[in-house]
C-alpha cells in the first residue's frame, strides 16, 4: 500500500486526541466543569487540579474537556446541517440544469458574500444570543459551500458512460443523482466535510466570545477565552489553554481534511 | 417499428446528421459503418432520445407508430429498456465502478417491471448466463475492476437486455476490445438478436464484424447515409466512392497486411481525414476527398439513387448514369 501523506497522519492524530477527549468527557471529567469555590481560585497546576482552577475557582481541565465536547457538537451539527442541505441543493442543480443550476449557484454566491457573523448578529438580535442560533448561523454558511462543491463534482460525473447507461436503462435523473452520482463524489465531499469542520470549530469559538455562541455557564473555548481576556496580566495560562486547543482542534480537521485530499484526488495520485 | 424519416440534427447551424431515413423491423440485423465523425452516435442516441441538449433535431421519428416528437422524457423513459436499448463503447466507461455489477444489471427490471429483488435477481443470473458468463452467481456480486473488458461488455449485454427490448443498439461494441474477444461479443450480439427476434442496429467501423452480424448496412459519412443495401452486396461490389475507400481501407485478413515478402504493409487508407462538421461541403460530404470527384460534386447534393430493389447510393456518378 501507498504511503499515508504526512498532513493526513499529523491530522488523525490530532482528531482522534480532540475528539477522543471530547468523548471522554461524556463519561468522565476530573472534576465538575461548573462547580465553582472562590476559596480555590487561580489554584496553580496541582495533583487535583491538573492546570489550575479559573477566577471562579472552576476545574481548568474539566472545562476544557466539556469545552471540546460542546465545540465538536455544533460543527458537527453544523456541518451536517448545512452540508446536507448544500449537497440535495447541487445534486438538484446538476440533475436539472438550466434555470434551476442557474438560480442555485446564484443563490449560493448569494449565500457567499453574506458573512456568518453577520447572521449570527441577526439571529442574536431577532432571538437573543443563544448556541442554537450560533449553531443555524454557522450550517448556514455552510449550504453554499456545499451546493458549489456537490454541483461541481456532479457536473463531471453526468458525463460519465456510466450515466448515460443508467439513462439508457430508462432511469431518471433522481435516481441516478443517488445511485450513480451521489457515490461517486463522496471522497470530494467528505474532504469538504472535514476542512468545513475546522472552519466551524473556528467559528463557534469566535461566535462564544463574542458572546453569541455557547452562554453560561455552558463551557466553551471561546467564551473561555473572552473570560480570560481580563485577567490576562493576572492569569494568561487562563487564555492561553483554550487556545491551544482551538488551534490543534482547527489544525487537526484542516490537516486531515487536506490529506484526505490528497489520497482521493486521482490527479494529484497520478502525478505522485 | 421504428421510423426515421429525414431526421436531422444541427449544432448550431453544423449538421451531425443530415436526413437520416431508416425503417427497422423485429428481427432486423443493421449494420452501420462509417469512420469516427460520421454521426454513428448521434443517430444511435437519438434512437435512444438522448440527443444532447444541444442539439436542434428535424424529421420524423417514430416508435411502434407513435410519433416522438412530442415524447417528453417521462415517455422516453417507458420506451428505454423496454422498447430499445443500447450498449456503448467504452466498457471500461460504461459501468459505475462503485456498484455491483449485479446491482447495475437489476435496476432496469426494479424500475420498469415491479419485480421483486429475488425475481430481479433470478432474471440477472439467467441472463449472465445466456450472454456467457461464467460462475454468474459469483460475478453478480463483483465490482467491474473485477472484470475484463469482454467480461463487462457481456454485462452491459444483460444490462441492455433486462427488460427484453426490440431493439438493442450496439455502439462500436467491439472497439474496445481485442480482436478474439472482439469477435465472440460480435457472435453473441448476433446470436442473441436472432434467439430473441430481436432488432439489431450494429454501429462499428470493423466491417469484417458487421459482415458476420447483420443483413443489411448503412454506409456514413459526415452526417449523411451515403449507401446501403444488404450488407454481403453492398460490401462485395460498393457503388458509392466512399464505400469504396473504407473497403480499401480495411485490413484483408487473408492477406494480414503482410505483402509477398511477409513484410508488413502500409494499410491503404481513404487519403486525408474526415473534416470537422463545420468545414463539411454542403453538396457531397465526400467531395474534396473523393477521388472521382465531379465539378459539380461540393456544390449540389447528391440525391440518394436506388440501384436495385433494397439497394442505391447517393452520388452524382450514379445518378447521373441513371439519367442518361
Ligand atoms: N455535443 C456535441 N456538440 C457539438 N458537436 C457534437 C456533439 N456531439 C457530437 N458532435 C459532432 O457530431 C459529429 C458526429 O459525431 P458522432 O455521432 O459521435 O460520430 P461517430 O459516432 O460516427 O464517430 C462529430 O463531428 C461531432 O464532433
Ligand atoms: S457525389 Fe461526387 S464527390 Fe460525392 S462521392 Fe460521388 S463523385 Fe465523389
Ligand atoms: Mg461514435
Amino acid at each position: 500500500m501507498r504511503r499515508l501523506p504526512a498532513n493526513f497522519l499529523l491530522g488523525a492524530v490530532l482528531v482522534s486526541i480532540v475528539v477522543g477527549i471530547a468523548a471522554l468527557s461524556l463519561i468522565w471529567t476530573p472534576h465538575d466543569p461548573q462547580t465553582m469555590s472562590i476559596s480555590t481560585k487561580f489554584a496553580p497546576p496541582s495533583a487535583t487540579h491538573w492546570l489550575g482552577t479559573d477566577q471562579l475557582g472552576r476545574d481548568v481541565v474539566a472545562q476544557l474537556m466539556a469545552a471540546a465536547r460542546n465545540s465538536m457538537t455544533v460543527a458537527l451539527v453544523a456541518v451536517l446541517l448545512g452540508g446536507s442541505i448544500g449537497v440535495a441543493l447541487g445534486l438538484l442543480a446538476s440533475a436539472l440544469g438550466g434555470w434551476v443550476e442557474d438560480g442555485v449557484m446564484r443563490l449560493a454566491d448569494l449565500g457567499f458574500a453574506f458573512p456568518a457573523l453577520l447572521f449570527a448578529i441577526m439571529l442574536a438580535a431577532v432571538f437573543g444570543p443563544s448556541l442554537t442560533n450560533a449553531v443555524l448561523a454557522i450550517s448556514f454558511i455552510n449550504i453554499p459551500i456545499f451546493a458549489r462543491v456537490t454541483r461541481a463534482s456532479a457536473n463531471q460525473i453526468w458525463t460519465r458512460d456510466y450515466v448515460a447507461a443508467a439513462r439508457a436503462a430508462g432511469r431518471g435523473r433522481f435516481a441516478i443523482s443517488r445511485d450513480h452520482i451521489l457515490p461517486n463524489i463522496a471522497a470530494a465531499i467528505i474532504v469538504q466535510a472535514t476542512i468545513e469542520f475546522a472552519v466551524a470549530i473556528l467559528a463557534e469559538a469566535a461566535l462564544s466570545y463574542l458572546g453569541l455562541g455557547a452562554q453560561p455557564p455552558a463551557s466553551s473555548w471561546g467564551r473561555m477565552l473572552s473570560e480570560a481576556q481580563t485577567l490576562m496580566y493576572l492569569a494568561p495560562q487562563l487564555a492561553i489553554y483554550p487556545g491551544l486547543c482551538i488551534v490543534t482542534a482547527v489544525l487537526g480537521f484542516g490537516l486531515l481534511g487536506d490529506g484526505l485530499r490528497d489520497i482521493t484526488d486521482p490527479r494529484l495520485v497520478r502525478a505522485r | 417499428m421504428i421510423e426515421l424519416e429525414s431526421l436531422s440534427a444541427h449544432f448550431g447551424n453544423a449538421a451531425a446528421l443530415r436526413d437520416a431515413n431508416l425503417q427497422i423491423r423485429r428481427g432486423d440485423r443493421l449494420g452501420i459503418v462509417g469512420e469516427s465523425g460520421s454521426g454513428k452516435t448521434m443517430l444511435a442516441l437519438c434512437l435512444m432520445g438522448m440527443a444532447p441538449d444541444s442539439a436542434h433535431l428535424t424529421g420524423r421519428l417514430s416508435i411502434d407508430g407513435r410519433d416522438m416528437a412530442t415524447a417528453t422524457e417521462r415517455d422516453w423513459r417507458q420506451m428505454r429498456s423496454r422498447r430499445v436499448a443500447m450498449v456503448f463503447q467504452e466498457p471500461m466507461a460504461a459501468l459505475n465502478p462503485l456498484r455491483r455489477v449485479g446491482d447495475t444489471v437489476m435496476e432496469p427490471m426494479l424500475l420498469h417491471e415491479n419485480l421483486s429483488r429475488a425475481e430481479a435477481r433470478a432474471r440477472a443470473l439467467s441472463l449472465f448466463e445466456e450472454v456467457g458468463i461464467l460462475n454468474p452467481e459469483q460475478r453478480l456480486r463483483q465490482f467491474p475492476h473485477e472484470m475484463s473488458g469482454g467480461q463487462r461488455q457481456r454485462v452491459l449485454i444483460a444490462l441492455a437486455l433486462a427488460c427484453n427490448p426490440a431493439l438493442l443498439i450496439a455502439d462500436e461494441p467491439t472497439t474496445a476490445l481485442d480482436a478474439n474477444v472482439a469477435l465472440r461479443i460480435t457472435d453473441l450480439l448476433q446470436r442473441l438478436a436472432r434467439e430473441r427476434d430481436m432488432a439489431l442496429v450494429f454501429i462499428s467501423h470493423d466491417l469484417a464484424a458487421v459482415a458476420r452480424a447483420t443483413q443489411e448496412i448503412v454506409v456514413m459519412y459526415g452526417g449523411d447515409m451515403v449507401e446501403r443495401g444488404p450488407t454481403a452486396e453492398v460490401l462485395a461490389t460498393p457503388q458509392h466512392p466512399y464505400t469504396k475507400g473504407l473497403l480499401g481501407a480495411r485490413p484483408d485478413p487473408a492477406e494480414a497486411g503482410r505483402d509477398a515478402n511477409g513484410k508488413r504493409r502500409r494499410l491503404p487508407t481513404i487519403p486525408g481525414s474526415v473534416p470537422p462538421l463545420h468545414g463539411l461541403p454542403q453538396g457531397c460530404r465526400f467531395a474534396g476527398r473523393c477521388p472521382v470527384e465531379l465539378a459539380h460534386c461540393a456544390d449540389q447534393r447528391p440525391v440518394f439513387t436506388p440501384t436495385e430493389p433494397g439497394r442505391g447510393a447517393a452520388c452524382h456518378l450514379l445518378s447521373e448514369t441513371g439519367h442518361d
